[in-house]
């Protein structure tokens, strides 16, 4: 069922792709002089139908664009595909008598430079394609009588039939500037060998294929070796930091939310409270509280509850536990806050009818209540076990990977991918293998949840309140 | 009857003690930041001498820590942040729930992969755009980074929009309002509890953020905002000396973080099951 409607989908995404190349010749072939020349000169279908503005723009955008590609863009294109050629280098300046530093070529900004060049060039392209369409249409409208819009008009529709492009505009832009440039520029650096030992200025990067994703799964044992344990560790840990945090919340939540019990609010206010600390003074609180020589293990030996410190965050297992442990006092607050108002919605005769076949309220919990809230709550749980996977904060503030081993290469034993991936960045600077790591984490996390996305009913019944 | 009121004292009491562990750590906070005698730590909880002057020092002694600075600063990137990011993800949840054009469905699929990028991994890309644009370490660049991703928070608001019946729309639609009339005077109006939690979110963001901060910033201390700041007096070096100017700096953020939530919270759970809560 799921497969038919994919490859339906394809299916017609290739007929509209085959249909509007055609429509795309069509227009030139069939069109007068005018339209004829506006595949050439962007926007001359529209000044010469005297919509002088629209045209106008047009024409600029490709005088831009020509102009910026002799003076750089073409520069950059050139330089792709070998990412630079001049290291930087010292030069004898014979008339001086001294050595001149010469200025080699940037690999990193002639990739950066590139894609972004790449990328003007599909916008401009794109914009190509709609000023075809407007010529077109105009020498219909003009051959059937009819009326061509005015600037006027346009602006008009742009609060009306067309209010979606100005309100995404900007949105779009900005998402395309900090978000898909960088993007596409970090999957490229995935497929170069930036690390430690090319590094620009001083040094030279270049292509090297899908090594590092060679290294990653098998060529370098070290790599390799590290890659899955942090992988089986970050999974182990989303799961755990996922459930234990709802379910304990929810059990939490119908504690308070019990008949009979008062000061509802106070205890709710007690747990909430938490939240409002900014989590990196709580996460570096703990840290410090949990320290061997910490505020934590003195009180327990004072005490005489232990003789020796417990390793809380030094010993690789403890730590482990330890990270769960506190990250439930850090989840569990926000799950008591969102499931609260849920639980009163349950309805109650569910309860008493149970109740009246004997069920405990263990089988209720199981049968009635977790069932309820799973299903209101699956995007909530979702975003919450992507977080996990990318759950920076709680891991890097609280333990900062460690402790340290050496059969990891850069981390510690309870670093999850992401705080590998930071440390591969910050502290080795080998952003090669730090991205390929990233693509990797992507693409895990993204099948996973545009599959369960898809399926929920949030998203299937996105109008059934319309 | 007499079961119940067992049940209840246990209750209590399980209630008073894990409640006991969530609150002791602000507690301990909070005496930290009290305390009198120097160092990182002491062999007991409660301090022998009990003074304000971590939170006078604070702001007092900029020299080697300017707090005050950056604690404007922090202010002055919130607030704008704040305001773009709010407009972006209403204008683009609006469009995304409201509006039907060509592109809905492929643009909202590839927001949501976008937004699945582990988030600083394209930060040394964006170090260099912004060097490309001359913007690099200043406020105006930790605003632009902070709301530039902001398109990708749509769905949140979007779950919220899609339970406002589209009749009233089509209704004023019919009485000859544009879609942006629509928008501005019937679809915001509505969205009170919305619009209050994309504010708060975003405003408490630049606060609360310490990664992205660190990598804009690197040196330049003068436009530190409070996270990375503080941060810095509980460096292996510093910690022994600012240990407890530490604490009564985070006190001193967390009080308007608190205020502010416990105005948001009812807000808060309306913005975070909007998307799910109609099965």
């Amino acid at each position: 069922m799921e497969d038919k409607k994919f490859s339906l989908k394809i299916k017609e995404y290739l007929t509209l792709f085959k249909n509007s190349i055609k429509s795309f010749f069509e227009g030139f072939i069939k069109g007068d002089i005018i339209t004829k020349i506006s595949y050439f000169v962007m926007g001359f279908g529209s000044i010469a139908r005297k919509q002088y503005i629209k045209g106008f723009l047009f024409l600029l955008i490709q005088i831009f664009y020509i102009v910026y590609m002799m003076k750089n863009g073409l520069y950059y294109l050139s330089m792709l595909p070998t990412l630079g050629v001049n290291t930087q280098g010292e030069v004898w300046d014979e008339a001086a008598q001294i050595f001149r530093i010469s200025k080699g070529d940037n690999s990193m900004l002639l990739l950066l430079f590139g894609v972004s060049v790449i990328l003007l060039s599909v916008v401009v392209f794109v914009l190509y394609i709609i000023q075809t369409k407007i010529a077109v249409e105009n020498q219909k409208r003009i051959e059937e009588n009819k009326t061509i819009s005015k600037f006027k008009d346009d602006i008009r529709d742009l609060f009306d039939k067309n209010f979606h492009a100005t309100i995404l505009f900007f949105p779009i832009v900005l998402t395309i500037l900090f978000t898909v440039i960088p993007l596409i520029f970090m999957i490229l650096m995935a497929f170069t060998n930036f690390d430690k030992n090319h590094q620009p200025p001083g040094n030279l990067f270049t292509w090297v294929g899908v090594n590092n994703f060679k290294n990653v799964f098998g060529k370098n044992p070290l790599w390799s070796s590290t890659f899955l344990r942090l992988l089986v560790w970050t999974i182990i840990w989303a799961i755990f930091a996922t459930f234990l945090n709802y379910i304990l919340g929810i059990l939490m939540a119908i504690i308070i939310e019990k008949k009979g019990i008062k000061f509802k609010k106070f205890w709710r206010t007690a747990f909430v409270l938490t939240i409002a600390v900014p989590q990196f003074v709580s996460l570096m609180l703990m840290s410090k509280l949990l320290h061997d020589q910490g505020t934590l293990n003195i009180l327990l030996q004072q005490f005489k509850i232990i003789d020796k410190f417990i390793p809380f965050l030094s010993d690789p297992f403890i730590a482990k536990v330890t990270v769960i442990v506190v990250n439930i006092w850090v989840g569990i607050p926000y799950t008591i806050l969102i499931t609260s108002g849920i639980l009163m919605n349950i309805p109650e005769d569910l309860y008493e009818a149970s109740k009246l076949d004997g069920a405990n309220s263990f089988q209720q919990f199981i049968y009635i209540t977790l069932p309820y809230m799973l299903h209101v709550t699956t995007p909530y749980l979702i975003t919450q076990f992507v977080g996990n996977i990318n759950n920076f904060n709680v891991i890097f503030l609280l333990s900062g990977g460690g402790p340290l081993s050496l059969n990891l290469y850069q981390a510690g034993e309870t670093d999850l991918l992401v705080t590998w991936l930071y440390k591969l960045t910050v502290n080795e600077q080998n952003y090669a293998l730090a991205s390929t790591i990233g693509i990797i984490i992507f693409v895990i996390v993204s099948t996973f949840s545009l599959i369960v996305y898809n399926k929920s009913s949030a998203v299937q019944s996105e109008d059934e309140f319309s | 009857m007499k079961k119940s009121t067992i049940l209840n004292a246990i209750t209590y009491l399980f209630l008073s003690i894990t409640s006991f562990i969530w609150v002791l750590p602000i507690v301990w906070l909070i005496m930290q930041s009290l305390r009198g005698e120097p160092g990182a730590f002491t062999s007991y909880v409660i301090p022998k001498i009990w003074t304000f002057d971590n939170y006078i020092k604070l702001f007092t002694e900029t020299k080697l820590f300017n707090f005050p600075r950056w604690f404007l600063n922090t202010l002055f990137v919130a607030v704008f942040t704040c305001i773009i990011s709010t407009i972006i993800v209403l204008l683009t949840s609006y469009a995304f729930s409201r509006l039907r054009f060509k592109m809905r469905k492929p643009l909202m699929n590839v927001i949501l992969v976008l937004g699945m990028f582990p988030g600083f991994m394209s930060m040394v890309a964006i170090y260099h755009i912004l060097k490309a644009f001359g913007l690099t370490q200043s406020l105006i660049s930790l605003i632009l980074v902070y709301s530039g991703g902001a398109a990708m928070g749509y769905y949140i608001a979007k779950g919220f929009f899609d339970t406002i019946p589209r009749s009233i729309d089509e209704a004023a639609i019919i009485d000859g309002a544009t879609k942006n009339q629509v928008f501005w005077k019937i679809t915001l109006p509505m969205s009170k509890p919305i619009i209050v939690y994309t504010i708060l979110t975003s405003f408490i963001a630049p606060w609360v953020d310490f990664i992205f901060v660190s990598v804009i910033m690197k040196d330049n201390y003068q436009n530190y905002t409070v996270a990375l700041g503080l941060y810095q007096m509980i460096t292996r070096e510093n910690i022994t000396a600012y240990f407890t100017q530490f604490c009564a700096g985070a006190v001193v953020i967390a009080i308007p973080i608190t205020i502010l939530f416990i105005i948001m919270q009812k807000y808060y759970v309306t913005g975070v099951t909007a998307g799910g809560a109609k099965g």
